[in-house]
C-alpha cells in the first residue's frame, strides 16, 4: 500500500506532463532526481530540516521545468513521439552525467528527522514514514485532481491540449497555460524525487533507474487521469509487496507479469473510456 | 502509334520497380564497408560490431519505421537469438552459419508467437508491454542458470572456422567480413520486402491506420508477418554477437539494450534502410571516441548529441542529409 | 613460368622482410629501454557502476604515485578502457583493440566476471597476462593460465563467517542474498560452513537483483525469528534500500543481528546507510581500518589524492596490490616484460598489503587472502569496520 502510494508520488507529476500535455516526457526521472539531490544538500550542507526542503524543492524544479518548457520542450509539442523521446532521454543521458560532475558517482545519505523515523502503533506498528507518505499522497491526490479537474485553470490546460487553435481562438493563453503546467508536472517531479530518496536512494542514475517505474504506473492507469494513475499505483504496489512476502521465489517476475497482463486486457489502462471525439 | 508512349510510372508496377533500383550511393555505401578492411585495419573489432548493430536497428527499423509499431522489448529477440546460437556451440556444434540460421529462425518462432499480442496494442501500452516481455525474459534467462549460466554468463562457446577455414582471428578480419556479408544479405531481404507490395501496405498501415483495413488490408495478419521476419532478423543479429565474441551474458536481453537500439535507430532516421546502419555508426564511434578521451563523461557527449540531433536535424541524420540533398537541389534548380 | 615468377617474387620478399627483421631485433634491445611499459586498464568509468572505477583508478594512481611511474628505465603507461558496465562483447572488443592496436604489454582491471570470462581466452592466444583485480567468481582463474587474480572470491570471505557465527552461538540463521550469480554462491557456501559446525538455516530468499523495496523480505525474516539474518547485497544503492528496510521494520531492535560479507557495509559508502549500520557483524579481506602501517600510509596516500572522498574500500586495494605484482613483475626482469616470466614471478607473489598478507597459490593463480570478522562501530563520528578475529591464508574454496 504505502509502497504504492511512493509510486504514484514519483509518477503523478509524469501523469501531468506525459497523459494530460501528451508529451513523452522520459526526462521525468532527471525532475525528480535534481529535488532529490536539492533536498538532500540542503539538508547535508545547510542544515535544512528534511520538510523545509519540499517547498522548495517544488518551487525550484519547477522553475528549472520551465526553464526548459520555455527553451526546448515547446518546439517539440507538434513533434512525432519518437523525436520526443529520443530528446528527453538526450535530456536523461546528460543529467546523469551533470549530477556525476557535481556530486559524484557515489549513494547520497539522506537523514530524516527522528520522528519520521519512530514507529506508531496502530494495531499493527507502521513506520511513521510511511505514514507520513501516505497522508502527502492523499493530500496531492485531492489537490491535483481538484486543481486540474474542477477549475477554470483546469478546463483551459485541457481544452488547449485537445485543440490549441480552438483554445487560442476563445481567448485562453496556450503558451503560458503549457507553461505553468509543465512548471507543476516538473515541480510534483522533483517533489517525488525528495520524498523517494529516503527508500530508493540516491545516486546519477536514478533518473535512468527507476524511468520503468514511472512509465509502468502511468501506462497501467491511463494517460491523463490523476485518480486511476493512484489506482493503479497502489494496485502495483500491494502486487510487488504481496508478492515478495508470499512468493518471494518469483519476487520479479510479478510486477511485470501483472503489468503486461492489465494492458493485453485493457490497452488503455485503468481510465474510463472515453467517447470518440 | 504516339499513343503508346507510355508517360513515366503509369503503373503502381513500375513506380515500385523504380524505387527499388539500385541509387550510386547505395553501390558507393556497401564498397565503402569494404574499404574499411584496408583504411582502418586497427579498427576491425569496432567495424565488426557497428555491422552487428546495424543489422540490429535495421531489425526494428522494418517495424518501427515501416510498419509503424514501437517497440522497447526487441532486444528480446536479439539476446533469444544470441542465447540459441551460444548454447548450440556449447553443447558441440560449432559450426557458425548453421547456428546462425538455427538462432535466426527461433527467435522469428519467438516473434510468431508473441505477435498475436502485438496486433492487439498500440501506444503507450505497446511500449510497455513490449518491455516487460523482454524483462521477464531476461530473468527467466536469470533463473535458469543451468542452460544460460544465469548471472556469469554462458562459458564454453567454441566457434569453428567458417567453411573449415576462416578462423576468427585476433585482428577482427573473419569477423568482419562474416559480420559485413550476413549484414549485407540481410539487407537485400529487408530492401525487398519495403519495395514489395507487401512492403507497401506496411507503410500505408503505418501511416493510416484507420484506412488501411478500409481499402481490404487485413492489418492483423502483416503485423504477424513483419514482426516474425523483424524477430528472425534480430536473433541473427544477436547470433552474430553470440558467435564474435564466444560469449553471452545476460546483458545481451537488458532493458538497456532495447533502449540503446531504439536511439541508435531514431538517431540515424527511421523508414530508411540505411538509417539504422548509419545511426549505430554514429554513435559508436562517438561513443569509442568519447569514452577514450572522457571515460567518466561520456554519456554528456551522448546526450547533447542525441538533443542536437532532434532540435537541428529532426528525422534523424538520414532526415537532416535529406532536407540538406533537397535544398541543394532546390538551389542548384533556382539557379539555373 | 608464372609459378616460378611468382615464387622467385616471394622469395625476394621474404629475405627483404626478413632482413628487416633481424635489424629490427638488433635494436629492439635499445629500444626497450625507452618505450613505455604499456598496461591496458579495464574499468566501467561511466554508467551505474561508475563508483568502482573511480575506487579503482584511484588504487591503481595511488600505487604509481607512492612507487614512482618507471621500472627498470622505463615508463608505465597506463590506457584507460571503459567497459560500461556488464558487457563482455564491448570488454572483449576493446581487449583486443588494446592488444592488436595499442599492443599492450598486459591487461589488467575488469570488475565484472562476464567481461573477465569473454577476454580469457585473448590471454592465451596473445599471450598477455591478464591482472583481474575484482571479478569474484571462483572459475574465473581457471579460464586462461594467463590470469591472475589479485583480489578474492566470495567463497572465501563468507566460509569463514559460517563457521565463526556457528560457533558463537548463532543457532538459526536466515539468509537473504541477491538474486544473481554472486549471491547464489554467498547462500550454498555460508550454508555450507554454518550447517557443516552445528547451524541450522530456518529460511532462505533470494531477492531480484534491481530491488528498491526490501520491507516484504524483512518483514517475512521477523516473522521466522531467527538468531541472526545472513546477507549478502552488491554494495551500493541495494545495501542502502536494505538498511532502510531494517529500520522501518526494526529489525534490529527485535534482536535479529546482520551477519553480511563485506559488500553491506562497504568502507566507501557505509556513512550513506546511516547508524543503523551499527553493531553489523561482517567478514572480509579489507577493512578501512584496518590497523598497519601499510594500510596507514595507503589510506594517507589515497586520502590526499581524493581529499572529497569516497574512503578507499577493497575495490581500490584490489587494484593497488595488481599493480604491486605488475611492478614486481617486471622489476623482477629488469624492465623487460617476458608474458610467461611475469606470470611465473606473480604465481608465486607475497606482499604485505594494505588488507593484510596477501599471496597468490602458484598451483591456481588466485588470492590467498586472511580474512577478517568484523562489527561496525562509531569512532570519531565515522562508521567503521573494526576487525576482532581473523582466519589466516583462506584459499579459494570455490575450486
Amino acid at each position: 500500500m504505502v509502497y504504492g502510494v511512493l509510486l504514484f508520488l514519483m509518477a503523478v507529476g509524469l501523469s501531468v506532463t506525459m497523459g494530460l500535455m501528451g508529451f513523452v516526457n522520459l526526462a521525468h526521472g532527471a525532475f525528480a532526481m535534481l529535488g532529490g539531490y536539492i533536498a538532500a544538500t540542503l539538508m547535508a550542507k545547510a542544515g535544512w530540516p528534511f520538510l523545509g526542503t519540499l517547498p522548495l524543492v517544488f518551487l525550484v524544479v519547477g522553475l528549472v521545468g520551465v526553464l526548459f518548457e520555455r527553451t526546448l520542450y515547446r518546439r517539440l509539442y507538434g513533434a512525432g513521439e519518437l523525436d520526443q523521446v529520443l530528446f528527453t532521454i538526450g535530456l536523461v543521458f546528460m543529467a546523469v552525467a551533470a549530477a556525476t560532475l557535481v556530486w559524484g558517482p557515489l549513494q547520497q545519505a539522506v537523514r530524516l528527522p527522528p520522528f519520521l523515523l519512530e514507529r506508531i502503533k496502530f494495531g499493527i506498528d507502521l513506520p511513521a514514514y510511511r505514514l507520513f507518505l501516505l497522508v502527502v499522497g492523499g493530500v496531492l491526490t485531492v489537490v491535483v485532481v481538484l486543481g486540474l479537474e474542477r477549475t477554470r485553470f483546469g478546463a483551459q490546460v485541457r481544452a488547449a491540449v485537445d485543440n490549441p487553435r480552438m483554445a487560442t481562438g476563445l481567448g485562453i493563453n496556450v503558451e503560458v497555460v503549457f507553461a505553468v503546467t509543465f512548471a507543476i508536472g516538473s515541480g510534483l517531479a522533483g517533489l517525488g524525487g525528495a520524498l523517494s530518496v529516503q527508500i530508493l536512494g540516491l545516486d546519477p542514475t536514478f533518473a535512468l533507474k527507476h524511468l520503468v517505474y514511472f512509465l509502468l504506473v502511468v501506462s497501467v492507469g491511463g494517460l491523463g487521469s490523476i485518480p486511476s494513475t493512484l489506482g493503479a499505483a497502489v494496485l502495483l504496489g500491494l502486487c510487488d509487496v504481496a508478492g515478495k512476502y508470499y512468493v518471494p521465489q518469483v519476487g520479479a517476475f510479478i510486477l511485470y507479469t501483472v503489468m503486461v497482463g492489465i494492458l493485453i486486457w485493457r490497452p488503455q489502462g485503468f481510465k474510463p473510456a472515453k467517447r470518440a471525439r | 502509334m504516339f499513343a503508346f508512349a507510355k508517360p513515366a510510372l503509369a503503373t503502381p508496377a513500375d513506380r515500385l520497380i523504380a524505387a527499388a533500383r539500385w541509387r550510386w550511393y547505395e553501390t558507393a555505401f556497401w564498397l565503402g564497408t569494404l574499404l574499411v578492411l584496408f583504411a582502418f585495419p586497427g579498427y576491425l573489432q569496432l567495424a565488426s560490431q557497428i555491422a552487428i548493430v546495424g543489422l540490429f536497428a535495421l531489425s526494428l527499423d522494418l517495424l518501427m519505421g515501416y510498419a509503424g509499431i514501437i517497440s522497447l522489448g526487441h532486444a528480446a529477440f536479439f539476446g533469444f537469438g544470441a542465447y540459441v546460437a551460444g548454447i548450440i556451440a556449447k553443447y558441440g556444434w560449432g559450426e557458425p552459419l548453421s547456428g546462425m540460421v538455427i538462432a535466426g529462425l527461433s527467435a522469428g518462432l519467438l516473434g510468431l508467437i508473441v505477435s498475436p499480442i502485438i496486433t492487439r496494442l498500440h501506444g503507450i501500452a505497446l511500449l510497455m508491454v513490449t518491455m516487460g516481455l523482454c524483462v521477464l525474459l531476461f530473468e527467466a534467462a536469470n533463473r535458469a542458470v543451468w542452460l544460460t549460466g544465469g548471472d556469469d554468463g554462458l562459458q564454453g562457446v567454441e566457434i569453428w572456422p567458417i567453411f573449415g577455414t576462416f578462423t576468427f582471428d585476433l585482428l577482427g578480419r573473419t569477423a568482419y567480413l562474416y559480420a559485413l556479408i550476413v549484414l549485407f544479405l540481410m539487407f537485400l531481404v529487408a530492401r525487398r520486402i519495403v519495395h514489395s507490395p507487401f512492403g507497401l501496405s506496411l507503410q500505408a498501415m503505418r501511416d493510416n491506420p484507420r484506412r488501411a483495413p478500409a481499402i481490404g488490408t487485413d492489418m492483423g495478419e502483416r503485423v504477424r508477418i513483419v514482426y516474425t521476419i523483424s524477430a528472425a532478423m534480430a536473433g541473427v543479429a544477436g547470433a552474430l554477437i553470440a558467435q564474435t565474441t564466444q560469449f553471452v551474458a545476460l546483458e545481451v536481453l537488458s532493458f538497456q539494450r532495447s533502449a540503446e537500439i531504439m536511439i541508435i535507430l531514431i538517431l540515424g532516421g527511421t523508414g530508411r534502410l540505411f538509417g539504422g546502419l548509419i545511426g549505430a555508426a554514429v554513435f559508436m564511434i562517438a561513443r569509442d571516441q568519447l569514452a577514450t578521451s572522457y571515460p567518466q563523461y561520456w554519456y554528456l557527449g551522448i546526450g547533447a548529441l542525441l538533443v542536437a540531433v532532434v532540435m537541428f536535424a529532426r528525422g534523424g541524420v538520414m532526415g537532416g542529409f535529406d532536407r540538406l540533398v533537397r535544398w541543394w537541389r532546390a538551389r542548384a534548380g533556382a539557379g539555373r | 613460368m608464372r609459378v616460378t615468377m611468382l615464387s622467385n617474387r616471394l622469395k625476394r620478399w621474404t629475405l627483404r622482410f626478413g632482413a628487416a627483421a633481424v635489424a629490427l631485433a638488433g635494436t629492439a634491445g635499445l629500444a626497450m629501454a625507452q618505450e613505455p611499459i604499456k598496461i591496458g586498464l579495464l574499468l566501467p568509468y561511466s554508467g551505474p557502476f561508475a563508483d568502482l572505477a573511480v575506487q579503482m583508478d584511484g588504487g591503481v594512481q595511488v600505487y604509481m604515485k607512492q612507487f614512482g611511474d618507471t621500472i627498470g628505465g622505463r615508463k608505465v603507461e597506463i590506457l584507460k578502457r571503459d567497459t560500461t558496465g556488464i558487457a563482455p562483447d564491448t570488454a572483449k572488443r576493446l581487449a583486443q583493440e588494446l592488444i592488436v592496436r595499442d599492443k599492450v604489454d598486459l591487461l589488467a582491471g575488469v570488475v565484472f566476471t562476464p567481461n573477465a570470462l569473454a577476454i580469457a581466452p585473448l590471454t592465451v592466444e596473445a599471450k598477455k597476462p591478464f591482472v583481474i583485480m575484482n571479478a569474484a567468481t571462483s572459475i574465473v582463474t581457471t579460464k586462461s593460465p594467463y590470469i591472475v587474480r589479485v583480489s578474492f572470491t566470495l567463497p572465501q570471505v563468507v566460509s569463514p563467517l559460517g563457521t565463526w557465527a556457528a560457533k558463537n552461538g548463532f543457532k538459526k540463521v536466515y539468509s537473504l542474498v541477491s538474486d544473481y550469480g554472486p549471491g547464489h554462491d554467498s547462500e550454498i557456501f555460508f550454508k555450507k560452513s554454518f550447517t557443516a559446525a552445528g547451524g541450522e538455516i530456518v529460511g532462505e530468499v533470494r531477492v531480484p537483483p534491481k530491488n528498491p523495496e526490501f520491507t516484504p523480505y524483512i518483514q517475512r525474516i521477523k516473522d521466522a525469528k531467527p538468531d541472526a539474518v545472513f546477507v549478502f547485497l552488491p554494495a551500493g544503492e541495494q545495501t542502502v534500500s536494505f538498511y532502510k528496510g531494517v529500520t522501518e521494520r526494526g529489525l534490529v531492535k527485535d534482536g535479529i543481528k546482520i551477519l553480511a560479507s563485506g559488500d553491506l557495509t562497504e568502507d566507501g559508502q557505509i556513512e550513506a546507510t546511516g547508524d543503523i549500520a551499527l553493531g553489523t557483524i561482517t567478514s572480509g579481506h579489507y577493512s578501512y581500518a584496518h590497523k598497519s602501517p601499510e594500510n596507514e600510509a595507503f589510506v594517507k596516500a589515497f586520502e590526499a589524492a581524493f581529499p572529497k572522498g569516497p574512503r578507499p574500500n577493497f575495490f581500490a586495494v584490489g587494484a593497488y596490490d595488481g599493480m604491486g605484482a605488475i611492478y614486481g613483475a617486471i622489476k623482477a626482469q629488469n624492465g623487460q616484460t617476458d608474458p610467461d616470466k611475469m606470470v611465473e614471478f606473480m604465481k608465486n607473489y607475497k606482499v604485505m598489503s594494505p588488507r593484510g598478507p596477501l599471496e597468490i597459490d602458484p598451483e591456481t593463480r588466485d588470492a590467498v587472502n586472511t580474512i577478517y570478522i568484523r562489527k561496525v562501530e562509531k569512532h570519531g563520528g565515522k562508521l567503521l569496520n573494526i576487525e576482532f578475529d581473523s582466519v589466516a591464508k583462506v584459499k579459494d574454496p570455490g575450486k
